[in-house]
C-alpha cells in the first residue's frame, strides 16, 4: 500500500518498573502474613474456600506478573497453562492414584516444559503479535481438552471430579481449612522464590530485556534463552496454581478454562499493578469478588462492571494497586512528620 | 476431483466471512498499529442494532444503511473518548483497554437483547446458487459484497485525497503532520471505517451463525488468522487471506482424519502461530523495519 516504513515509533511494551519497587517492605509483609494465617480461624468454610481461590488466582497473576512485569512479554493465554496444570493434577490423582501434594510439582514441570516450548515461536513475536498468538492459544485450549482422542483421560466435555484431601496426621481441621493452609504454604514458597528470582542474575536479565532488548543482547544476555525461560517459569507457576485450583474446586472441565479466565488474570495483573508482585493478591481479590458484587447488582452485568473499572484503572491509576500503595505510604510519611513537629 | 472442487468452493464461501472480518482488523491496524480485540464485539453490537431496527419495521437496506452510519459514528466516538488519551500509553495499556471494551460491549448486548439465539434475515435469499448445492445465494452475495468492499476501499485509498492522507498518517505520522494532515482525526476516521466494515461483516455473518452476543468469538479468531496470513498491512492480503483460511479450513476438515468441527479453533491457532513464525509479515504485507 505504501513505501517501506522507515522507523517504527517505538512505544514501549510496558513502562519500566524499578527493581526495588517490585516487592513489599518486611514490616508490611509480616502484617499481611499474620492476617492470612489467622483469618481462617474466624470465618466460615465457604469464605475459607474463597480465600483459597484468592491465593490460587494470586499465584496465577503472580506468574503473569513475572512474565509481563519482569521480562516485558504479554500473554493472554495463561488460562491454557492453568488448564494444563489443573488437568495434570486431576488425571494423576484420579487415574494414577498419586497423592495430591505430589501432583503439583509434576503439574509445574509439565507446564514449565509446555511454556518453554511455546516460548520458542513466541520469541519471534513481540507486543501485539504475542498477545494475538497467546489469545489464540487460550481460545483453542478448551476445544483441545474436549478432543475425542484424550477422552478416556480427560473425561471429555464432562470433565473429571477430583476428591478433596483430608487433613493429614488426624489434625482437627476441616478439609477446606487444611487446603487453605496447604495452599498458603505453597503460595509463600513460590512468592519468596519469585522475589529472589527477580533479584537474581536471571531477574536482572529479564528486566534488561524488558527495558531494551537490543541493549540487553549487546551486553551479552542470551535474549532468546531468557525470554523462553520467563515463559517457562511463568507457565510452571501457573500450572501449580491450576493444580491447586483443581483440588480446591474438586472439578475440572474444559469450559472452566476459557479465554475469560485468561482475561481475568490479565485484568488482575493490570489492577494489581504491572511488575509489582504483592499487587497480585490485590488483583486476585479483584477478579474473585468484583464479579460477585456485580452479579448481585444485576445478572449479566459483571462484564460491563469489569470493563468500566478496568477503564477507570487505566485512566486514573495506570500503575494499579502499586500506585495506591505508594500514595498511601507518602501520606503516612507526611502524617508522621507532622506529628514529630 | 469433484469433491476437491466442491470443498474449495465451499471454502471460498465461508472464507468470505473471514475476509470481511480480516478487512476490518487490517483497517484498524493500519490506523493505529494495534489489533483491536473488541472488533468482533463491535460488529456484533452493530448487527444487533440493525436487527432492532428491522424489528421496528425498517426495511432491510434502510436498516443496513442506518447501521453503517451508526457504526461509523460509534467507532469515532469510542476513539475520541477512550483511546485518544491512550495514544502515547504503553502497548499493555492499550491491550487492556481493548479487553475492557470487549467486556463492556459483550455484557451490554447481553443485557439489552439477552443471550437467546435470534434468526437474522438475508437480503439474498438462501436458494442454491446457480444450481450448486454447496453455495447458496446468500454466500454468493457475501462474496460479492466482500469483493465490492475491497474495490471501494482500494479506490478510496488510491484515488482520493482523504485516502492518501490516511495512508500518510499511518505510515509516517511526523512527516504527515508537517504537511498539514490532521493525523489525530485520521486515526478517528480509521476507527470509524473499521467499525463500519465490521458491521457489514456482522450483518453478513449473522444469517449463517445466528445472532447472539457471543457469535463473533470464533469468527474474530479466524479473521485474525486471515489478517495475519495476508499480512496485517495489506487490505488486499486480508481478503485473499480470508478466502485461503476458509479453503484451508474446509480441506483440512475433509482430508485430514480426526479434524472435525471440534478442532476448528485449534486449526486457526496453528495457522496463526505458523504464519507468525515462518513469515511474520504475511503473504502480502510489507516487512516492518526497525531503526536502532
Amino acid at each position: 500500500m505504501s513505501a517501506v516504513q522507515e522507523a517504527v515509533p517505538a512505544a514501549p511494551a510496558i513502562e519500566a518498573v524499578p527493581k526495588r519497587a517490585m516487592t513489599l517492605g518486611t514490616g508490611t509483609s509480616l502484617i499481611v502474613l499474620v492476617v492470612l494465617i489467622t483469618m481462617p480461624l474466624f470465618v466460615k468454610n465457604f469464605i475459607i474456600f474463597q480465600m483459597t481461590m484468592l491465593l490460587v488466582y494470586g499465584l496465577a497473576v503472580l506468574a503473569l506478573n513475572i512474565l509481563t512485569g519482569g521480562s516485558g512479554q504479554f500473554s493472554l493465554g495463561q488460562s491454557a497453562f492453568y488448564a494444563v496444570g489443573a488437568y495434570t493434577s486431576a488425571i494423576l490423582m484420579e487415574h494414577a492414584g498419586v497423592n495430591y501434594a505430589l501432583t503439583l510439582p509434576v503439574a509445574g514441570l509439565i507446564c514449565f516444559a509446555f511454556g518453554f516450548l511455546f516460548g520458542q515461536p513466541a520469541l519471534r513475536l513481540s507486543g501485539v503479535y504475542l498477545a494475538l498468538a497467546t489469545f489464540a492459544l487460550a481460545t483453542a485450549m478448551p476445544q483441545l481438552l474436549k478432543l475425542g482422542y484424550f477422552e478416556h483421560w480427560t473425561g471429555g466435555v464432562q470433565g473429571l471430579v477430583v476428591t478433596k484431601p483430608d487433613a493429614p496426621f488426624g489434625l482437627p481441621m476441616s478439609q477446606d481449612m487444611w487446603l487453605y493452609y496447604f495452599t498458603l504454604v505453597i503460595t509463600i514458597a513460590i512468592y519468596i522464590f519469585s522475589v529472589n528470582l527477580l533479584k537474581s542474575r536471571s531477574g536482572r536479565a529479564f528486566m534488561a530485556i524488558r527495558d531494551n532488548e537490543i541493549a540487553a543482547s549487546a551486553m551479552g544476555i542470551d535474549v532468546a534463552l531468557y525470554k523462553t525461560l520467563a515463559f517457562g517459569v511463568s507457565a510452571g507457576i501457573t500450572g501449580v496454581a491450576g493444580g491447586l485450583g483443581a483440588i480446591a474446586v474438586q472439578f475440572v472441565a474444559p469450559d472452566g478454562y476459557t479465554i475469560t479466565l485468561a482475561i481475568s488474570l490479565f485484568l488482575g495483573m493490570v489492577v494489581g499493578g504491572v511488575g509489582w508482585l504483592p499487587g497480585s493478591i490485590v488483583g486476585s481479590a479483584f477478579i474473585i469478588f468484583v464479579p460477585n458484587i456485580a452479579e448481585g447488582i444485576s445478572k449479566g452485568l459483571s462484564g460491563a462492571v469489569f470493563g468500566v473499572i478496568l477503564f477507570l484503572v487505566i485512566f486514573l491509576v495506570p500503575h494499579g494497586a502499586r500506585q495506591v500503595a505508594l500514595v498511601a505510604q507518602h501520606l503516612i510519611d507526611r502524617f508522621k512528620k507532622r506529628q514529630e513537629n | 476431483m469433484e469433491l476437491l472442487t466442491n470443498q474449495i468452493l465451499a471454502g471460498i464461501a465461508t472464507g468470505a466471512i473471514y475476509a470481511c472480518m480480516a478487512l476490518a482488523v487490517v483497517m484498524i491496524y493500519q490506523a493505529i498499529d494495534h489489533l483491536n480485540f473488541a472488533q468482533g464485539e463491535m460488529a456484533m453490537f452493530s448487527t444487533f442494532i440493525s436487527w432492532q431496527l428491522m424489528q421496528w419495521g425498517v426495511p432491510y437496506w434502510g436498516a443496513f444503511l442506518l447501521t453503517l452510519i451508526f457504526s461509523f459514528a460509534g467507532g469515532i466516538l469510542i476513539e475520541r473518548l477512550l483511546f485518544k488519551p491512550l495514544a502515547k500509553a504503553p502497548i499493555l495499556t492499550n491491550v487492556a483497554g481493548f479487553i475492557a471494551l470487549y467486556a463492556i460491549i459483550n455484557s451490554c448486548a447481553g443485557l439489552i437483547w439477552d443471550f437467546t439465539i435470534k434468526q437474522y434475515p438475508t437480503p439474498f435469499g438462501s436458494a442454491p446458487f446457480l444450481g450448486s448445492q454447496l453455495i447458496s445465494t446468500h454466500q454468493a452475495g457475501m462474496i460479492g459484497v466482500t469483493v465490492l468492499l475491497l474495490i471501494a476501499l482500494y479506490a478510496f485509498f488510491r484515488f482520493t485525497r482523504m485516502g492518501l492522507a490516511m495512508r500518510a498518517a499511518a505510515s509516517v505520522p511526523e512527516s504527515a503532520r508537517l504537511v498539514g494532515i490532521n493525523t489525530s482525526w485520521m486515526i478517528a476516521l480509521g476507527w470509524g471505517m473499521a467499525a463500519a466494515i465490521g458491521s457489514i461483516a456482522g450483518m453478513l455473518i449473522a444469517p449463517v451463525v445466528f445472532l447472539e452476543p457471543n457469535m463473533m468469538g470464533g469468527v474474530l479468531l479466524y479473521g485474525f488468522a486471515a489478517a495475519v496470513l495476508g499480512g496485517l498491512t495489506s487490505p488486499f492480503g486480508a481478503v485473499i487471506g480470508g478466502f485461503l483460511v476458509g479453503i484451508f479450513e474446509n480441506l483440512a476438515g475433509t482430508y485430514i482424519p480426526g479434524v472435525g468441527n471440534e478442532l476448528k479453533l485449534p486449526i486457526a491457532l496453528a495457522l496463526i502461530v505458523t504464519v507468525l513464525v515462518v513469515k511474520p509479515a504475511g503473504l502480502f504485507g510489507r516487512p516492518i523495519i526497525k531503526r536502532v
